[in-house]
């Protein structure tokens, strides 16, 4: 991956005074380069007057942050008690065989990601997902095995530009 | 239908769908669509206002309109249904489509409602959470009036004499931490931000089963930065963070709006409102660990580092943020500032029982009929909760286990269902009340199962510092694993000894409460469920308090802080 390095000093730049500021940098170039790519951890380091293993320390401890780009969609299952009461793991199984991949992986085409989360706080609406993050994020609640086939087909024909009008942060505005 | 076009030109019919996930998670925003379109065809104005939830979750998409007194409620209102709705009257003025199927007569009067003693969560549901105008319309700031007009002792006074305990789990008193705070020396600077005091507002709310903090920043986000905003005034600090998960996407887009608004408005910033006093506030969005809902690790994340805990002492209130005093809590315990403020400490007070005063938002969730938040004083009991309010199981089987408090919580089975609930009272009894997470189990969980996926849990999250919480917890797997494989009693009553053994290190070794109370779930779940481990009934261990569980350990439980 070739890193555009102007890019990613500007988004530093926005952080490297703010007190704290090595986690809301890492949000943001995880916005702008779909993950903290590791040839991006020596000039973070540098601008946070941080060591290199300082930086890739945090990037590796934080689940949130991702080292190589997901795909054109992110789907998080939440696994917790309250979503497990209400067969989230059998919605797992169901979606690791639909999509052929594993927690982590994401699908041949390109179009999902699949991850599991703890807890989306959907608990009375239980199975719970999460699609992708910020301002795209969109959440579907009382999953079934085949709302989700749906959902992943909807993703497969929309393609990476528009998201599902429910539930998105931005289409509640 | 042209004829429903009753609303004179210019004052548009009124309608209200919720903004909070619970319900977008159903479709309220492809509602929300169909009304504004179905109202465009008919030529009828509307204005849609997108509230928080209520909290009966099993209702939503909950959409309201006014009524002749008050406000109507229809749900759940599928995309659908949305044209038989408007067909039926939705847009009269008046009683509307009252005789609509999906109609549910006026909202205060859902007995689900009627019951609660709705404090902290008055307004939710019922304002739009992104008008600063709704807010004030609605009894916002009068708290923050009355504190701007308080020397900063009285105000640690007030919250003092309500009783309040801190709403994350831990349960120390909230004011005791306030004067604390009030009273640390600033410490000399070192190679962080110059020296001050800060307030920061735990909003990592990790626990499964919990979901009133993210109600109160979807639905009401004004009554937390008001509530921060005094404590701000009261320990004399002039910086907030809010630590929001990442999880909460909406949650996070609508306290920065919200605090946008607040910020303008005078009421955050250089002089709180005209009173030559600053507060600034922030929002801090974390990154996916569950163990950053711990005090001292929310602290180090909010410095940039690994969420790793710190050894207590020193407190937080004097050594925190930067090395500086710093005041954290559960953003329940600032949301009910507000209102301790507005109508004074014995207002408050006068809710609960024993030492537990106020109220609690429970959460239902998990495999119950009617899931949803219910506000309720102390006193109250499990059964009250999951049967009158929740109504059973959605699957309706019976319920066998229900877990209280969060992944670290123990399971209650039914004889413990009547105890009433209130932290010491909990705490006799091996339990936790935590942030009030509710998590139904019908008789298809397998409670050793559940017993593991907390081992496991907490070896996924654990941040690794001490030992017994991060080797602990993958030694419970296994340990658990072979309880299951064991065919041989004493080879399985020999494994039992060592989960037992092994519990017991992690509550008295851990440093903080992710492998310190990781046992409270495990051995619950073996005390009251045997059965599950392929144990006979008979062999349980003591019931009650795990042994030697440390209660003050209640406090510092990762998740929710105090």
């Amino acid at each position: 991956m070739t890193l555009d390095l102007a890019a990613l000093d500007q988004v530093l730049e926005a952080h490297r005074e703010r007190p704290g500021g090595l986690l809301p940098a890492l949000h943001d170039v995880q916005a702008s380069f779909g993950c903290v790519p590791k040839e991006a951890v020596p000039r973070i380091a540098a601008a946070f007057n941080l060591s290199r293993a300082e930086v890739h320390g945090v990037v590796t401890y934080y689940h949130h942050f991702r080292q190589s780009p997901p795909g054109r969609h992110v789907i998080r299952l939440c696994q917790a008690e309250a979503c497990q009461s209400m067969g989230a793991q059998a919605l797992l199984d169901h979606a690791r065989s639909a999509l052929g991949v594993e927690p982590g992986q994401t699908t041949a085409d390109g179009t999902v990601t699949l991850e599991v989360a703890y807890c989306l706080g959907l608990c009375a609406s239980s199975p719970a997902l999460l699609l992708d993050d910020d301002e795209a994020a969109c959440v579907h609640g009382r999953v079934t095995p085949a709302a989700f086939d749906a959902l992943v087909a909807s993703l497969r024909t929309v393609g990476a530009a528009s998201a599902p009008a429910a539930g998105t942060v931005e289409g509640s505005r | 239908m042209n004829a429903v076009a009753t609303a004179a030109a210019g004052t548009p019919r009124r309608l209200y769908v919720p903004r909070d996930v619970a319900a977008l998670a159903v479709g309220a925003d492809t509602v929300a669509t169909a009304l504004a379109a179905g109202a465009k065809r008919r030529g009828v104005p509307v204005e849609i206002v997108r509230t928080g939830s209520r909290g009966l979750f099993w209702l939503e998409p909950l959409v309201e309109c006014d009524g002749p007194a008050g406000r109507l409620g229809f749900g759940p209102v599928t995309p659908e249904a949305v044209e038989s709705l408007l067909d039926a009257g939705l847009l009269e003025a008046g009683e509307g489509a009252v005789s609509h199927a999906l109609a549910l007569g006026p909202v205060e009067d859902l007995p689900y409602l009627r019951a609660q003693q709705r404090l902290t969560f008055a307004r939710m549901g019922v304002v739009d959470p992104r008008s600063i105008a709704d807010y004030a319309a609605h009894d916002g700031w009068t708290g923050l009036r009355r504190a701007l007009a308080l020397a900063p002792a009285e105000i640690v006074t007030e919250v003092l004499e309500s009783g309040l305990r801190g709403r994350g789990g831990a349960a120390f008193p909230t004011g005791v931490k306030w004067q604390t705070v009030a009273q640390a020396p600033l410490r000399p600077a070192g190679s962080g931000p110059a020296p001050r005091r800060y307030v920061v507002c735990n909003a990592d709310e990790g626990d499964s089963g919990t979901f009133s903090d993210r109600m109160v920043m979807e639905g009401d986000p004004f009554m937390l930065i008001e509530g921060m905003a005094i404590a701000g005034l009261a320990v004399g600090a002039t910086q907030g963070y809010v630590y929001i998960r990442s999880e909460y996407p909406h949650a996070i887009a609508t306290m920065t709006e919200a605090i946008r608004q607040a910020t303008a408005a005078g009421w955050l910033g250089e002089d709180v409102g005209g009173s030559g006093r600053a507060f600034h506030l922030e929002v801090r969005k974390a990154a996916g660990s569950y163990v950053c809902g711990e005090e001292t690790a929310l602290l180090e994340s909010l410095e940039g580092r690994r969420g790793l805990v710190r050894a207590k002492p020193p407190l937080p209130a004097l050594v925190g943020l930067f090395g500086q005093p710093t005041l954290v809590n559960n953003v329940i315990s600032f949301a009910a500032v507000p209102m301790i403020l507005a109508r004074g400490a014995a207002f408050y007070r006068d809710f609960g029982v024993g030492r537990s005063r106020g109220t609690l938002p429970f959460q239902l969730a998990g495999n119950v009929r009617r899931g949803g938040l219910v506000e309720l004083a102390f006193g109250v009991t499990l059964r009250q909760l999951v049967e009158d309010f929740g109504g059973g199981t959605a699957s309706g089987r019976p319920v066998k286990a229900v877990q209280v408090g969060g992944p670290l919580g123990a399971y209650l089975p039914p004889s413990q269902w009547d105890v009433p609930i209130d932290y010491e009272e909990y705490t006799a009894i091996g339990a936790v009340v935590g942030h009030g997470g509710i998590v139904v189990h019908d008789d298809t969980a397998n409670l050793a199962g559940l017993a593991r996926y907390a081992m496991e849990f907490c070896a996924i999250e654990s941040c690794g510092k001490c030992t017994p919480c991060r080797i602990g917890s993958t030694r419970g797997v296994e340990v658990i694993d072979r309880i299951a494989a064991s065919a041989q009693a004493h080879s399985r009553d020999g494994q039992v000894a060592l989960l037992r053994d092994l519990c017991d290190t992690m509550l008295h070794g851990s440093l903080c409460a992710m492998g310190g109370m990781t046992p409270y779930p495990v051995l619950s779940a073996l005390d009251h469920y045997p059965e599950d481990f392929g144990l006979p009934a008979a062999a349980t261990g003591p019931a009650g308090a795990p042994a030697g569980a440390r209660p003050e350990q209640t406090g510092a439980r990762p998740g929710q802080t105090v």
